[in-house]
């Protein structure tokens, strides 16, 4: 191996009596991409944050050695002065942050934001650091940076803010460029993309990367050598190729075996021809949008028919953007639509009122994307579950429906002593659970799940895609499945249908569909889709 | 993906964290002694409150007369004792009705929105507009002045900043997807308000309770001192510093010991107001992190 660019040795990270990376050591040597992996806690950010001197956490005790080699010597990182690390950061390290969003500053335009550490770092003049900014943004393939200049972040989608992150990590020719889950919120397509981007740029500037996932698909893509980590330990620590073939540590086989991806069987046929649940015609949807320069409208949805039969799951996939989460507004009356029919066996579900619109309610559950916000934090589990119950009227009884309540946490796999817990004592999956069972409370005969295992971790998400598709054949469940994630909508969905801009593009029973997709746009999606196999296998 | 937050146990380390502020804690213990005081100061003042000694008047701070006499012969410490508990009740009872008033009327502008919200907030504008003193003259002229004519006054006064902080508050709780799921359910804005959207608030509006308090001890005592508020022969606060302006000279007593009273209690609620709010408003509380982190 060529000479390392940072070398870690043992890094520990203690917070208060947590130990939250214990004893961690790795190389990354020039031209070298190292993937670091692991599920959300397993403390891959903090080792990184750590051995850059970025940790801002109260408290926090660093140990270890973190080394960054030099031509002017070797600049120790753990414990380095705030002097040091300014001189350091920007300058010879890059970084680039998950949320595309929130990282760059709304007020400047994009040429102060990628000239700032220009001028800081290397004593650049004005008119040296606008140059340097241009060639940066044609490098990172941003359409027409001269006009780009002048622009501010919220005049760029997400894929292109990140593309400006990029550049900017990437203006004083950092010997190391730190990612951290750089695509983790941006679609499939144009993750793909900046996978791409960042290798191109790898090789031209012959950078040392080290890039955070918790997507073994994503760092397939992308790593040469990968490091697994499990509750702050390096469990495993090989070549990419090595990690996939042969997978040493039970912890890493858990994770590719957890992982979705695009051949995995289908859910089971339904007996019979399931008679049809939910017919949508036609479904428009506008939002006005009031601006400063007056007032216009967005047109979400753009007459979408579609249905479902009982006891089936259609998957409605789409990128961010594509109005799929507007559908499941309308129908279940969070968002009011401009035309079109949906009729849940016979009955009318846009225009309903009054109490055939509460009897309606207690048909067409949803459960929402993220379970960190879509339970109240002030109640307990039990009365989380027991609200819809309370709503409708359901038990008779104060113990009626705490039994009600026990048997639903039973029946999503969860200790029915969880009833008197706060959301803040469950994990992730666990709230999830909480919230299915919450949806499942009034027996409904349809299931809206919207995006509803996207933020949860691979090994987590395969748990609870398990347990839907296990309700759905013990009870007959009928689900309107959302999602961006191709792999995940094959396991799940019967029929599936591909939204882009409001429209449907293409609706087709999935086997068919994935089998032979009829459209490019589908077949771009697919083909977005990291493979099982490494970057470096196929 | 970053777990740096230690949400998992905000609730019960807010506690704690409150515990560790020895400021806080201080002015919760002396917030204790005045409640105290204030509801036992029949029994443990030494004098009648009233009790007249004119051969005793203007005496200096002794023995006897921890606080001194007044111009009657009257035991200052006795009255500061009663004075306080009528001051707090005052101080109470008025920011209880603005409470219930103003959070009322906040989280329903603040739920239901549109042409509600609009009339509500228009209203609570024009009580805002109001000067303390000027409103209270209005209510005096009305009804006269007396105990309940402050706090009535007061109430007024402080309902505008409920329902300003009540409908802030609510307007950010009601998108949250746990509302949305709740709605989504078929459940009635009544319910949603009570078990959704009050428990979430509570964080603000406990703070802004707290240097209320504070705000209306203040207001109760500059309507004492221009005769507005709490009539004689009940003592008070402001009507005593009021009494001693012709012996400022003579006897410093009169006016220092109420005026300390007052200064006690006000700072007291403004500083645990203060801690409160570094542990429940969640803006704030980076704040105070990011100062001891230093």
């Amino acid at each position: 191996m060529s000479e390392s660019v940072l070398s870690v040795r043992d890094l520990r990270v203690r917070i208060g009596r947590r130990d939250i990376v214990r004893g961690i050591s790795f190389d990354v040597a020039r031209e070298q991409t190292l993937g670091i992996v692991g599920e959300s806690g397993s403390g891959k950010s903090m080792t990184v944050l750590a051995a850059t001197g970025l940790l801002d956490v109260p408290g926090a005790v660093v140990t270890g050695t973190s080394t960054l080699e030099g031509e002017s010597g070797p600049i120790q990182l753990v414990g380095a002065s705030a002097r040091v690390l300014r001189s350091v950061h920007g300058g010879r390290i890059g970084f680039v942050f998950q949320d595309p969003g929130t990282s760059l500053n709304p007020l400047l335009t994009l040429e102060r934001q990628i000239t700032e550490s220009l001028e800081a770092h290397r004593n650049q003049t004005r008119r040296q650091a606008r140059t340097r900014a241009l060639e940066l943004l044609e490098a990172v393939d941003l359409p027409d940076p001269e006009a780009r200049l002048g622009s501010y972040p919220h005049q760029l989608s997400g894929g292109q803010r990140q593309r400006v992150m990029i550049a900017i990590a990437l203006a004083c020719d950092p010997e190391l460029l730190i990612a951290d889950e750089p695509t983790t919120s941006l679609d499939v397509t144009t993750q793909a993309q900046i996978i791409d981007l960042v290798r191109d740029l790898q090789r031209d500037f012959a950078t040392a990367v080290v890039w955070i996932s918790h997507d073994l698909g994503v760092i397939g893509q992308v790593a040469d050598d990968v490091t697994v980590l499990q509750e702050g330990q390096a469990v495993e620590q090989a070549a990419t190729s090595d990690i996939f073939s042969s997978p040493q540590h039970p912890y890493t086989r858990k994770l590719l075996e957890a992982r979705p991806a695009i051949g995995a069987p289908g859910p089971a046929p339904v007996a019979g021809d399931g008679k049809v649940l939910l017919k949508v015609g036609g479904l428009d949807v506008r939002f006005p949008i009031t601006t400063a320069v007056g007032r216009s409208t967005v047109h979400a949805v753009k007459g979408l028919s579609f249905q479902i039969r009982r006891g089936t799951t259609l998957g409605l996939v789409g990128e961010s953007g594509s109005g799929k989460s507007t559908v499941a507004g309308a129908l279940t009356g969070l968002v009011k639509p401009d035309g079109g029919t949906a009729t849940l066996d016979g009955t009318d579900v846009l225009g309903v009122r009054g109490a055939e619109r509460k009897a309606l309610r207690k048909r067409i559950s949803l459960v929402f994307q993220d379970p960190y916000t879509s339970l109240n934090p002030r109640s307990r589990v039990g009365v989380t579950i027991a609200e819809p119950l309370f709503v409708h009227a359901l038990a008779s009884s104060k113990q009626n429906r705490q039994a009600r309540v026990a048997e639903l946490l039973d029946l999503v796999g969860l200790p029915t002593s969880f009833a008197s817990r706060y959301p803040h004592e469950l994990s992730g999956g666990q709230r999830q659970r909480v919230s299915i069972a919450r949806a499942l409370a009034t027996e409904p005969d349809l299931l809206i799940l919207d995006e509803s295992t996207a933020s949860l971790d691979v090994s987590v998400q395969a748990r609870v895609l398990d347990l839907l598709l296990d309700l759905q054949t013990e009870m007959g469940l009928t689900y309107l499945f959302i999602a961006h994630d191709l792999a995940v909508v094959q396991q799940m969905s019967h029929e599936v249908l591909v939204m882009r801009d409001g429209m449907a593009i293409e609706y087709r029973p999935a086997a068919d569909l994935f089998a032979e997709p009829e459209q490019d746009y589908t077949r771009d999606l697919l083909a977005a889709v990291p493979t099982r196999l490494p970057y470096s296998a196929s | 993906m970053t777990d740096l937050s230690t949400d998992e146990s905000t609730r019960v380390a807010s506690w704690r964290l409150l515990l560790r502020n020895p400021v806080t804690v201080v002015s919760a213990v002396v917030l204790a002694a005045i409640v105290v005081v204030a509801l036992t100061a029949q029994w443990i003042a030494p004098f009648g409150f009233n009790d007249i000694d004119v051969p005793n008047a203007l005496a200096p701070p002794s023995g006897t007369h921890w606080f001194g006499t007044d111009e009657l012969g009257r035991d200052v410490f006795s009255r500061v004792l009663v004075a306080i508990q009528a001051s707090m009740r005052v101080a109470v009872v008025s920011v209880a009705f603005a409470v219930v008033v103003g959070v009322t009327i906040g989280v329903v502008a603040g739920y239901r929105g549109g042409w509600v919200d609009t009339v509500f907030m228009r209203v609570v504008d024009v009580m805002f507009a109001f000067p303390v003193l000027l409103l209270a003259l209005a209510v005096v002229a009305i009804l006269g002045p007396g105990a309940t004519t402050t706090m009535l006054a007061i109430g007024i006064v402080y309902t505008p900043i409920f329902a300003r902080v009540a409908r802030a508050s609510s307007l950010s709780v009601r998108v949250e997807p746990f509302v949305q799921a709740s709605q989504t359910m078929g459940t009635g804005p009544m319910y949603i308000l009570r078990r959704h959207i009050l428990p979430n608030i509570s964080g603000p509006l406990i703070v802004q309770t707290s240097l209320s308090l504070a705000f209306a001890i203040l207001s109760e005592a500059a309507l004492s001192f221009l005769g507005l508020g709490i009539q004689p022969p009940q003592p008070s606060l402001g009507r005593m510093i009021f009494d001693s302006q012709g012996f400022v000279t003579l006897a410093w007593w009169m006016a220092v010991f109420p005026g300390a009273a007052i200064f006690v209690a006000v700072l007291a609620f403004n500083l645990l107001g203060d801690g409160l709010r570094d542990v429940l408003d969640p803006k704030q509380r980076t704040m105070i992190e990011a100062r001891r982190q230093r």
